[in-house]
Formats: C-alpha cells, sequence, structure tokens
C-alpha cells in the first residue's frame, strides 16, 4: 500500500464539491481510498482516523487544499491523481433547454392558458381520467386510447355536450383541426368542406379525394366508432354537425360512418332537415332513400362522397378528372386468371377501406368472409384462414391487442400476405398503404420484398399474381406519395387511384362469364 | 357560438398525453403542443384509482379544495419567532426523566437501527441513567425508558433526533394562531449523538451545551422582548442562496448576528461567550434545526382540518418513513420502509456504510424548503449530482405536487416564485412524483456519525396508505 498527498497551497473549493469530487475520486480504478479536503483540523482528523494523515498533510494550513490517495502501487497512486486533475477541470455542462415539464393535465392547463384541446392515446385503463381532467379543465378532447368502456364514453360525451366541448373518441383517430391534423390524419388544403366522422380511414380518404379533387377543409371532426350506436345516441355527431353548421367557413358538410343504429339515424336525419348547408352522407352500406327524403345528398361509396362535397362546394365539374375505372386493364386482367383463380383476399389497413371493398364485392357475390362481416354467418370462423372471398381489417381489436396498429406496424399483414400469395384459387390481392401523419414512414417499402419474391414464385409456378395497391395520401403529405406509388408500379403492383376504385377493381377483376 | 365554434377560430394549443410522437407531428405543422410527462396514476393499482376517483366526485372534490386553501393559508400565514431557550424537562409537553424522544414515527427498541441506538444510549449515559453505553443499552432494551416521536410531544429532532430531559430546546411559538414548536441545538456536524455516536467526546459536549451553550442562549432571549421573526429571516436566508436544510451558512449567519447582542448582554463570562462563538462559527449548520422548529410550528397549526389532504409531516426514523395528513387528525401515521440516501460521502466511506434515512429535517421539505427549494442554492448542486438547471427542475417539479407557493418566501432565481406548500396526497398518488429531500447521510452502524449527505424520497407506500384512508374519511 502506498499513501502519497499533493497539496495545494492557497486553492479553495466548498466542502460540498469536495465531497462529491472525493466521492468519484473512490471509484477511480486501483485506488483503495482518495480524500480531497481542505486541510482543516477537522479534516485533518478524519484522515488521521483513516490511516491517511501524512507529514504533507499535516503541515498543510486550513487554507489549502489536500489530495490524498491510497492505491497498491505509486504508479496508480500517480495515475489518480492525473485522474483527480481530470475530474477538477471537468465542469458539469448541459444542453438540454429548461422547458417547464408537467405531469397532469390540471397543471399544464392551468399554466398554459392557451391550451384548448387534449390529445389523450394512454392505455384506455387510465384514458377516461385523463379526459374527464381535461374536460374539466375546458379543453376539447381527442381520445386515441381504446378499450374504453361505453358507459365511460356516455359519461364523457354527456359532460362535453353539457360544457359544450368536443369529446372526439374514445377510440378516434383522425381529425383536422384549424388545419393541424391529428394523430392519423393527412395533410390536405384548406377549404370549405367539413367533415364528421365516425370511421377514421373513411374520413383521412375523403379528405384525402376532396384534396385530389381541388376542394380543401375547414374541419374534420372524428367522433369515435361507437357514437352512432343506440347508447351513446351520436352525441358527438349532432354537436359536430352543429357547429359545423354554425361554422361561417364550412360550405359544405360530409357524414361518414357505419350505418347508424335506427333510433340514431332518426336524430341525425331530423338535423340535416335544419341544416342550411348541404350535407352529403356516406353511411357504409346505408339506406339511399331516407338520406334523400331529409333532403340530405346520398353517396354510395367514397370517391362519390368527395365528388359530390366539392361540387356542392361550387368545383367546375368539367376541370375535375374524376379517375374513372380503367375497363380495358379490367379486360386484360381477366384472360390473364384462370378459372380457378376466382377469389379476392382484401388484405386492410384501414377499416372503413376495408369495409368498402367488402361491399363492392358483397354487390356481386355472395360468399364474401370477413372479420368485421355484420352478417355473423360471414364472419370467418378463423380470423387466420381465408375462405373464399376474404377482406381482413387488420387494425380490428383482435390483431391490434398488444401488438402497435398496421399503419405503424406491416409485420401481421405482411406473414398474411405471403401466405394468401401462395393459394392458386386467389385472384386477386388488394392492399391499402395510409400515408400522413402518425402512419408509417414507408408502407410500401416496407413489404415491397415479399410482394416481389411471391411475384417471383408464381412467376416460377406459371401463374399469374394479381395485386392491387392503394396508396392514401397528398402530395402534401410527409412521406412522398408519388415515390410510394412507383415502387407499387415498379414491383408489378396495379395501383389503384382511390379506395372505392380498389374495391371495384378488385371485384371486377374475378367477375367471370359475364 | 359553442366552445367548439371558438376552436375552430383559435389556434390550436394542444396537451399531448401519451404517445410522443404525436407531439413530433404537431410541432411539424407548426402547432403549439405541451407533452406531459404522464405516468399511470397510482402506479397503475385500481385500488388506488378507485380512491381517487372518490377523492375527485364534485362534491367531495368541494370540500376537499375548501379544507386544502384553509390548510395552506395557515402554513403560510404561521408567523414563527423564537422566544427563548429552555430545558426539555421545563417546557416539552409530556416530558420526563426516564423519556427520550426520537425522530420519525413511533418505533420499539428492537426495530432501531444503529444510529438511533447509538444516540439513545449515549443519550442514558448524558442523562446519568446508567454508567456506560453497556449498561444504557441493558435499560434501553428493559422497557423502563418511555420512546415517543418528537412530533407527538410539538418536537422535532434532527436525525436520530434523540430529545432528553435536560437538553436545551428552541422554543418557537406561532404569534399567529399561537401553538408552540421545540427542537434542540446543534451539536455541529460529524460526530454528534444525532447521527448515532456517543463516545466521551460526544456526552461532553452535550455536557458543556447543557452547561453553557444552552444557558448563555437561554439567558439572551431572556434580554430580548420582541423574539427573533424566523420567517423573515429564512425568507433573507433563502435570497442568500440557502435552501435551510442542507445549507446553513446564510441563515446561521443571520442567527448569530440577531442573537449577538444579548449574549454580550448576559453575566457569562468572555470566556465562556467566546466559547459559544468558536461553536456557533466551527459549523454552517447551527440554525439548521431553528428551521425545523419554524417548519414545524407553521405545519402544525395547519394539522387537523376535516378533509384536507395536505401532508403536515415528513419524518422518518431510521427504518421507517411516515407521514401525517391534516384531515386525518392526531398522531395517525402512514408508514413505509426508509429509503437509501444518494449523495457524496466522506472520505473513507462507501454508499454500503450509509444508514438509511433518518430524521424530522424532512419537516423542512414538508414546508417547502430544504430540496423543494433546491433552484435557490445552486452553490450544492453537487449534492443532487447535477447542475444548476437540474435544482431548477426540482423546485418546479415539486410544483405539480404542491397546492400552492408561499409568497413570504421565494426565489429570486425563479423570478421571485414562492416556495412550493402543501403536498397535496392525491397529486402525488396522481402524478406518481414523490416529494425531494436533502437530507445528511448518518454510518449505518451506531458510534460513528456522519458520513456524507445526498437526496432521497419517501416511499410510495406511505402515500399510497393515506390516500386510501382518505378516501374512507371523506366523505
Amino acid at each position: 500500500m502506498t499513501v502519497q498527498a499533493i497539496v495545494k497551497p492557497n486553492t479553495y473549493f466548498d466542502s460540498v464539491s469536495l465531497m462529491s469530487l472525493s466521492t468519484k475520486a473512490n471509484q477511480i480504478e486501483g485506488v483503495e481510498q482518495a480524500i480531497i479536503a481542505m486541510a482543516t483540523e477537522m479534516n485533518k482528523e478524519v484522515m488521521k482516523n483513516v490511516g491517511l494523515l501524512t507529514s504533507v498533510v499535516e503541515e498543510a494550513k486550513s487554507s489549502d487544499l489536500v489530495i490524498v490517495v491510497n492505491a497498491a502501487t505509486e504508479e496508480l497512486c500517480e495515475n489518480a491523481f492525473i485522474m483527480i486533475d481530470e475530474l477538477f477541470t471537468k465542469k458539469n455542462t448541459s444542453t438540454s433547454k429548461s422547458k417547464v415539464k408537467y405531469s397532469t393535465i390540471s397543471s399544464a392547463a392551468e399554466s398554459i392558458p392557451d391550451a384548448n384541446l387534449a390529445v389523450i392515446a394512454v392505455n384506455g385503463a387510465y384514458a377516461p381520467r385523463e379526459a374527464r381532467k381535461a374536460l374539466e379543465n375546458n379543453l376539447h378532447v381527442m381520445m386515441f386510447s381504446d378499450n374504453v368502456s361505453i358507459e365511460d364514453e356516455i359519461e364523457l360525451k354527456k359532460l362535453a355536450h353539457e360544457k359544450g366541448l368536443l369529446m372526439m373518441g374514445p377510440d378516434c383517430g383522425t381529425a383536422i383541426i384549424g388545419n393541424v391534423a391529428l394523430c392519423f390524419a393527412n395533410a390536405v388544403r384548406k377549404g370549405s368542406i367539413g367533415i364528421v366522422g365516425a370511421s377514421g380511414t373513411g374520413s383521412q380518404e375523403v379528405s384525402v379525394r376532396i384534396h385530389e379533387f381541388g376542394g380543401g377543409i375547414s374541419q374534420m371532426i372524428g367522433t369515435g366508432g361507437r357514437d352512432l350506436k343506440e347508447e351513446v345516441g351520436g352525441i358527438m355527431m349532432l354537436d359536430g354537425i352543429k357547429a359545423l353548421e354554425e361554422d361561417e367557413a364550412t360550405k359544405v358538410i360530409v357524414l361518414i360512418s357505419k350505418p347508424p343504429a335506427p333510433s340514431v339515424e332518426e336524430k341525425v336525419l331530423a338535423i340535416i332537415k335544419q341544416c342550411t348547408k348541404p350535407v352529403v352522407v356516406w353511411f357504409v352500406g346505408g339506406n339511399e332513400e331516407k338520406v334523400k327524403q331529409a333532403g340530405g345528398h346520398f353517396a354510395k361509396m367514397s370517391k362519390e362522397a368527395a365528388l359530390k362535397a366539392v361540387l356542392l362546394a361550387g368545383a367546375d365539374e368539367s376541370k375535375i378528372n374524376k379517375r374513372a375505372l380503367n375497363i380495358p386493364l379490367i379486360e386484360e386482367v381477366r384472360t390473364k386468371l384462370t378459372p380457378e383463380q376466382k377469389y379476392i383476399r382484401g388484405l386492410f389497413s384501414g377499416g372503413t377501406l376495408c369495409d368498402e371493398a367488402m361491399h363492392a364485392a358483397m354487390e356481386k357475390f355472395d360468399n364474401v368472409y370477413s372479420n368485421i362481416q355484420r352478417d355473423p354467418n360471414y364472419r370467418l370462423n378463423d380470423k387466420n384462414v381465408s375462405q373464399e372471398h376474404t377482406f381482413i381489417d387488420f387494425g380490428d381489436d383482435e390483431f391490434t391487442q398488444g401488438k402497435p396498429h398496421p399503419m405503424i406496424d406491416p409485420s401481421t399483414r405482411m406473414a398474411r400476405f405471403i401466405e394468401e400469395a401462395k393459394d392458386p384459387s386467389v385472384g386477386v390481392i388488394v392492399m391499402d398503404f395510409v400515408l400522413g401523419y402518425g402512419a408509417h414512414e414507408d408502407p410500401v417499402g416496407a413489404i415491397l420484398p415479399v410482394i416481389m419474391e411471391a411475384k417471383q414464385n408464381a412467376e416460377d409456378e406459371g401463374r399469374h399474381l394479381e395485386i392491387i395497391g392503394y396508396v392514401l395520401g397528398t402530395e402534401l403529405d410527409p412521406q412522398s406519395l408519388e415515390e410510394q406509388v412507383e415502387k407499387l408500379l415498379a414491383a408489378g403492383v396495379t395501383h389503384a387511384s382511390s379506395s372505392q376504385n380498389a374495391g371495384l377493381l378488385a371485384r371486377e377483376f374475378v367477375v367471370k362469364g359475364e | 357560438m359553442s366552445k367548439i365554434n371558438d376552436l375552430f377560430n383559435q389556434k390550436l394549443n394542444v396537451i399531448n398525453v401519451g404517445i410522443e410522437s404525436f407531439k413530433d407531428d404537431l410541432l411539424a405543422q407548426n402547432a403549439e403542443v405541451t407533452h406531459l410527462e404522464w405516468t399511470p396514476p397510482g402506479r397503475g393499482n385500481p385500488e388506488l384509482i378507485a380512491a381517487l376517483d372518490i377523492l375527485e366526485d364534485s362534491a367531495v372534490m368541494k370540500k376537499i379544495e375548501a379544507a386544502n386553501k384553509e390548510a395552506v393559508e395557515r402554513i403560510i400565514n404561521s408567523k414563527p419567532v423564537l422566544i427563548g431557550f429552555e430545558k426539555a424537562i421545563d417546557c416539552v409537553p409530556g416530558m420526563t426523566k426516564t423519556t427520550i424522544l426520537h425522530a420519525g414515527p413511533p418505533i420499539t427498541w428492537d426495530k432501531m437501527n444503529g444510529p438511533m441506538r447509538g444516540a439513545i444510549t449515549g443519550a442514558i449515559v448524558f442523562e446519568n441513567l446508567a454508567k456506560d453505553l453497556e449498561e444504557a443499552e441493558k435499560l434501553a432494551a428493559s422497557g423502563e425508558i418511555t420512546f415517543s416521536p418528537c412530533h407527538e410531544h410539538n418536537c422535532v429532532g434532527s436525525m436520530a433526533g434523540v430529545t432528553s430531559a435536560s437538553m436545551y430546546m428552541h422554543i418557537v411559538e406561532n404569534k399567529t394562531y399561537g401553538n408552540i414548536a421545540f427542537t434542540n441545538l446543534s451539536e455541529q456536524l460529524s460526530k454528534i449523538l444525532r447521527m448515532g455516536a456517543n463516545d466521551q467526546s460526544v456526552i461532553d459536549r452535550l455536557n458543556w451545551m447543557r452547561d453553557v451553550f444552552g444557558p448563555i442562549l437561554s439567558a439572551a432571549m431572556k434580554l430580548n422582548p420582541n423574539g427573533i421573526d424566523l420567517r423573515l429571516m429564512l425568507a433573507q436566508a433563502l435570497h442568500m442562496g440557502d435552501e435551510c436544510h442542507n445549507r446553513n451558512v446564510a441563515g446561521t449567519t443571520l442567527l448569530i448576528q440577531a442573537l449577538t447582542p444579548y449574549i454580550l448582554q448576559t453575566d457569562f463570562t468572555i470566556d465562556q461567550k467566546r466559547e459559544v462563538f468558536e461553536f456557533v462559527a466551527s459549523s454552517d449548520y447551527f440554525s439548521g434545526p431553528t428551521w425545523m422548529a419554524l417548519a414545524k410550528c407553521a405545519l402544525d397549526a395547519a394539522h387537523g382540518i376535516e378533509n384536507s389532504t395536505i401532508v403536515t409531516t415528513m419524518a422518518r426514523n431510521g427504518t421507517e418513513f411516515g407521514i401525517r395528513v391534516s384531515g386525518l387528525a392526531g398522531n395517525t401515521w402512514f408508514t413505509g420502509p426508509a429509503q437509501k440516501v444518494i449523495g457524496p460521502m466522506f472520505a473513507g466511506y462507501k454508499p454500503e456504510d450509509s444508514g438509511l434515512d433518518i430524521g424530522d429535517s424532512a419537516i423542512t421539505e414538508t414546508y417547502g424548503i430544504g430540496g423543494f427549494a433546491m433552484a435557490t442554492a445552486p452553490a450544492i448542486v453537487a449534492l443532487v449530482g447535477g447542475t444548476i438547471e437540474d435544482a431548477i427542475g426540482y423546485s418546479t417539479k415539486m410544483k405539480e405536487i404542491t397546492t400552492t407557493e408561499n409568497p413570504n418566501v421565494t426565489i429570486p432565481l425563479l423570478n421571485f416564485m414562492g416556495i412550493p406548500t402543501g403536498i397535496d396526497v392525491r397529486k402525488v398518488i396522481q402524478t406518481g412524483i414523490m416529494p425531494i429531500i436533502n437530507t445528511a447521510i448518518a454510518h449505518k452502524e451506531a458510534g460513528i456519525g456522519m458520513i456524507g449527505a445526498g437526496i432521497t424520497h419517501p416511499p410510495v407506500e406511505s402515500f399510497e396508505k393515506a390516500l386510501l384512508a382518505l378516501s374512507e374519511n371523506i366523505k
């Protein structure tokens, strides 16, 4: 053991800093014990007690700094002195900007008087509490969280209604407020068309088509998928319609949903009747007559809804490229498919996109199965095994338990694609790729390798593998729409220009013997 | 026009809870966004969330808010004034010759840790109840000594907090509400009774404090008819860079400055007075206990307000950490295991030598100074192992779990923000943010003393138990 000491005359450091340095010095490799201290009588006594009082230290004055090191060898001592010197010169630096952090909605709302909306995306077990806090602090709420009970949803929506606030969700993935996209939404032009949507990707699709047709969005309000159920009573949709009716910037209102519960439909139709602004209604698989009777404009499909809305908003029809179906392409694909290749397999990340394509198929076929079929006779027995025409919504709860949404994580859908591509009874596989805020940075690129491999395998077997890809997005989105489409085309995928066309093309490709 | 229409015409300003990438997307669109540092309330425990829900029912909440408003008003409006020094036996309620008060929640001899046992046996010898430490230990275990928490006798005690009959006490009177708080005198730092040391040098010092130091201070204060306004002095000390738990340089200077004229006027010898001044100058800690008594005096005035969820005591006995809550009157303690203290250590000692968190000094944090006022004491940021920004961060973070700011005691560096005041049990459980405590570290063995200083937190269990009790009590 070697004890060595250095005295730095007339050097002062405060005792807390020195304690901190001593602690670090004791962690230097090879150091048995180190003391860095002012040579006060008290410190000398401490050093004496632990056997580190050398003669140089004993002679040091209380205004001197002493560094004493006990190590196995002289060399280790010397090394320690060098390291300790570095400790002295090394100043704590910080680059982090001292921005105030808040832990609760209440404290943030109190400190930020201009805050007006809370986005809540926490585990569903905690989400209602947070939403309640937000509403109590007069914040509008967009609740991305799912797995929230319908009782909580009703209570929150009633509270929001009383306070005149938005309660978008639970399970609301899409909204555009003041031209700002929230959660999963696309970058679209500001304009005069207001949307209230209970279907997330349905709303995205219509907003993107409106943008493509030259129109723009004033506000897009999400309600969450259960808003038009009997129990909830459409509270958010009704309040949303009223707000858009009052909004000066909105000229046309578009409603998007699955068909509402009858009692809710009554209420929605009644309010449409009162509206002074034209209301376009796209209820996937809904009833045309009732909407017309209420003075609404019925749309059977998404592109149709967008087109009606932009025309009602005053667009010049002659200047719009409506993107009619490519009939020669349909003929060409039909000739490539063998009689055995007769089924559609729809693999979707967007629920409403899946629903729309499925409804297109159901117009021509009886044997259409899905995990989201409303008729239990046509619900898949096993969600992992396709039968005849099958449409899968990979965003449905049964696929997302404990996993990210397929718009973020493509792995589940990719594995399923590989299986479907091997099936000789498959005539066409149709897939959506959703761009915009919140979505995967390169959804096409992620699945491209397996598409190319599947194409190659099919070719080796002398079979045509028809794949339709639809990219939901605008040229303003963070991802490049153009690049995504080019990637699809380069891989030999048929590009559909809209959700509506994707569904219709898939159906038409496999219609036999007309 | 509804609020929804107002929103359409405003610039969007979002509070984002949960998925952080949504914040980045909003920033990319030039929207204003604040991302919360959110954790599941009550660590996700459904029982605690249910209790929070009960306490957030609007009728219940109104009662709580009113009660908490009163509680923090009483803390803030308290005016603790140092009025004298007397022996414990002559002033502390319930004190007897065989009573020994200790820090923290109630504890029995068999459960006490090393420093607590060291201090108690030392005190027994000091009080001549035993001839040596060995005999003292037997006596302590015999049941003939009454052990009781300082807090249950209007007292607080630093570290082991061991307070016996002949020790001199600060007497601090609350001029607003009339209650009185006591604490004993600083033995200054290192090898001292309160840190668990108990050899002859420790006993000798205690004897001198009983025979010279205490009597001089007592006589001095008898010459001061107005007493010393401690809250005013505390406010000054904070402006001079003390957080008044681990840094007491300024406060000690101010306090001895106020005492000096009266000390000079006493009838003691010049040599004895000089000894007093030299003793005070030997450590910055002289005023440490004084601020504890101030805090105790203010917080006792806020204890026992029905429906209040404000914490009035945080204290540790080296084995357990206990809190008391205003709305659960009397001596209802909620405890959890005492925690480790992390920080720089005196040379020659290692973290494994440390005793667990001990002492009533967390009363300072309960009041809003100490760790809560870290931003005002940049000189000791080494203690928290970081930068000045970290220190500022601690003070602003404590606002998340407190009820208001004390306008009488401010932090210049934070634009004269008042110290965070009134720890709310609900907010602690809601946010998962635990109060931060600056404190000293005693050696885990009896007889050694102070070996470092650092920061620590209460065990979450103490707050969880308190929340459950509150949810059962408040109707």
